[in-house]
């Protein structure tokens, strides 16, 4: 703290230099010896090649509002069948006058999800919150209270898409700590449940786990009794992705060292309190980039309830191309999915790389 | 609060304050400590020295639980330790440790790290915690890092931490677990400064440590151990200039 004031006598100098600007750079790094100069080369010449043609193709040639029949005589891309067919592709089967319901529970949804991203919001208030958000999407989607009631089979597009993998990972991110503190448990009952659990889900596909709530477990039910299909189907997303969660938890419990319990244990700490304010906060922040990625799975993996019949924004695209007057333009409809996912994907991966930075401590 | 405290001292003054009668501890089938008697009395400062190995660590572990003892008994201030949770969770809070490897929180400010048994295992309000926090922060000399992590500061400055920790709990007895085994040696003496001003105010003291001349100027009684047994024990005088046994001998031969 004080020996840089102390040494006055040291001198400090600055490292030496290497490298002079950009084209200090170009050579050191692209054209330091023959072969990489070919590479450069070769690289920026296959660049050419692909680079034009293709703005060419979305930017020059392209058309962005049209109708359909506008579009037949262009060479380049017809996004118009995103903006003509928008209505469908993000809502589906809901009644077309009612589809401000759905918007307005999404934009909900978003203003809640960018609400809690702030840190400083995590407080007592934030569960409050969100059960009155999910009340008043619940109300929206469903209607009831003076609007009109819009059963769950009609739910589609966009909105189903992002409820099940919200509710998806709210629902089985606490489910898998628990499960990974079963697993370490020392009472050898809660311990074999949750090892077979984990072990059970995990040797399954998800693909199966929706046929089974799908077809299998009505038959289960006594007669007269059903429970909704998309309910099913996330139950099922939330088990599934919950085993996967378990076991990333239960590396970041394995990298706390002994004496982290023992202080806590020694301070007097019952099991709960030192699992919630010592074991845990430092356990599932060393995991943050594996669940990041186990999360960002689960929400592409809900593109797979179409097996099961349910229209998610994959599903209502599709549908949109087998309309005979859009049929052919299925390079824009699925570059313009591939988007729409990497806005989310990318989101959420650089979400958790603020908080992991945000929550480091030193060390 | 100090009133209970101090009828409770005069009521209990002659009691030991931590009693161990023929304790032994298994390690699956290796036999670690042997018929351990110890008697402390309050305010008494005992060290505790001994080859690696010898189970030192392990006995003191014992008397907080956070090692189990398999025969005899542990009394702690009037409380057995048995397997009842609530016996070990009251013991716990009479008895503070202070571990080798500092084990501060590092997802927490030091503030943070002081504060949190109190509020949580005392139920102290916040505030009240925080001006104790600082009180004994002010005492390891190291109130101005309070907003710091631990990962920020030196290995002295997170031990004395480690102490101020244990006692914003109030303990009535303090363990030192080879406290300054993992600092760099210019540190070992503000963290020595540390525990001989807390022995000065009469803190109970068990110190499981190396350094001899800590035994000598503060310990009332130096014991030492060797395969799970307390071979000899003394007053520090006789302890150094006159040991009895041979492995005491041999043992001060080669670390003095």
């Amino acid at each position: 703290m004080t020996d840089k004031n102390a040494s006055t006598s040291r001198k400090y100098l600055k490292p030496p230099v290497t490298e002079v600007g950009v084209l200090g750079w170009l050579r050191e790094n692209l054209f330091n010896n023959w072969f990489n100069s070919l590479l450069t080369i070769l690289t920026i010449y296959s660049l050419f090649l692909v680079i034009p043609p293709l703005i060419k193709w979305a930017f020059v040639d392209s058309l962005w509002f049209s109708d359909a029949a506008a579009c037949r005589d262009i060479d380049g891309a017809c996004w118009s069948i995103i903006p003509a067919n928008a209505r469908f592709i993000f809502f589906g089967f809901f009644p077309e006058d009612q589809q401000w319901r759905p918007l307005t529970a999404m934009i909900l949804l978003l203003a809640l999800v960018l609400y809690s991203q702030n840190r400083r919001s995590w407080n007592k208030l934030l569960f409050p919150i969100w059960t009155a958000g999910l009340f008043v999407m619940g109300w929206l989607m469903h209607g009831g209270l003076g609007l009109p009631v819009v059963e769950t089979a009609k739910w589609s597009g966009l909105p189903l898409t992002l409820m099940l993998s919200l509710f998806g990972m709210v629902g089985a991110y606490p489910l898998g700590v628990l499960l990974a503190l079963g697993r370490q448990s020392r009472l050898p009952a809660i311990k074999s449940l949750c090892v077979v659990y984990i072990e059970l889900i995990r040797g399954v596909p998800l693909i199966s786990m929706l046929f089974m709530s799908s077809i299998m477990f009505p038959l289960f039910l006594p007669e007269g009794i059903t429970i909704d299909k998309v309910l099913r189907a996330q139950v099922a997303i939330i088990i599934f992705t919950a085993a996967y969660i378990a076991e990333v938890v239960r590396g970041g419990l394995q990298a706390i060292t002994k004496g982290q319990y023992e202080a806590a244990d020694s301070l007097g700490l019952n099991y709960g309190q030192a699992m919630r304010l010592i074991i845990l906060p430092q356990a599932l922040k060393i995991v943050i980039p594996p669940t990041v990625g186990i999360l960002i799975s689960a929400f592409k993996d809900t593109s797979l309830v179409v097996i099961i019949a349910l229209y998610d924004v994959l599903k209502t695209t599709k549908v949109t191309l087998s309309n005979p007057k859009w049929m052919g333009y299925s390079s824009e409809a699925y570059l313009f999915l591939a988007v729409l996912y990497f806005i989310f994907c990318y989101a959420m991966s650089n979400y958790s790389r603020k908080l992991e930075k945000a929550l480091h401590t030193g060390r | 609060m100090t009133d209970t405290t101090a009828q409770k001292t005069d009521a209990t003054i002659d009691q030991p304050i931590i009693e161990l009668i023929g304790m032994h501890k298994w390690y699956g089938d290796f036999h670690v400590l042997s018929d351990i008697n110890l008697k402390v009395a309050r305010r008494e400062r005992i060290v505790i020295c001994g080859p690696s190995g010898s189970g030192k660590s392990t006995m003191i572990r014992c008397i907080n639980r956070l090692e189990e003892h398999q025969r005899g008994r542990i009394i702690v201030d009037g409380i057995e330790l048995t397997n009842d949770i609530k016996n070990i969770e009251k013991v716990r809070t009479e008895v503070g440790m202070v571990f080798q490897h500092f084990n501060l929180f590092p997802h927490l400010t030091i503030l943070e790290n002081l504060t949190l048994g109190p509020i949580w295992v005392r139920k102290e309000p916040k505030k009240e915690a925080e001006e104790t926090a600082m009180m004994f922060l002010e005492k390891v000399k190291i109130a101005e890092q309070a907003k710091k992590y631990p990962g920020q500061l030196s290995g002295g400055q997170q031990q004395r931490v480690a102490i101020a920790r244990s006692l914003c709990m109030r303990p009535n007895v303090m363990l030192f677990d080879e406290p300054t085994s993992a600092l760099d040696p210019e540190m070992v003496k503000e963290v020595l400064d540390v525990m001989i001003d807390l022995a000065d105010e009469g803190m109970t003291m068990l110190v499981v440590t190396h350094e001899m001349g800590f035994a000598k100027s503060v310990a009332d009684r130096v014991m030492f151990m060797d395969e799970g047994q307390i071979v000899e024990e003394n007053t520090p005088h006789e302890f150094f200039d006159n040991p009895q046994n041979e492995r005491t001998k041999l043992f001060l031969s080669q670390i003095l």
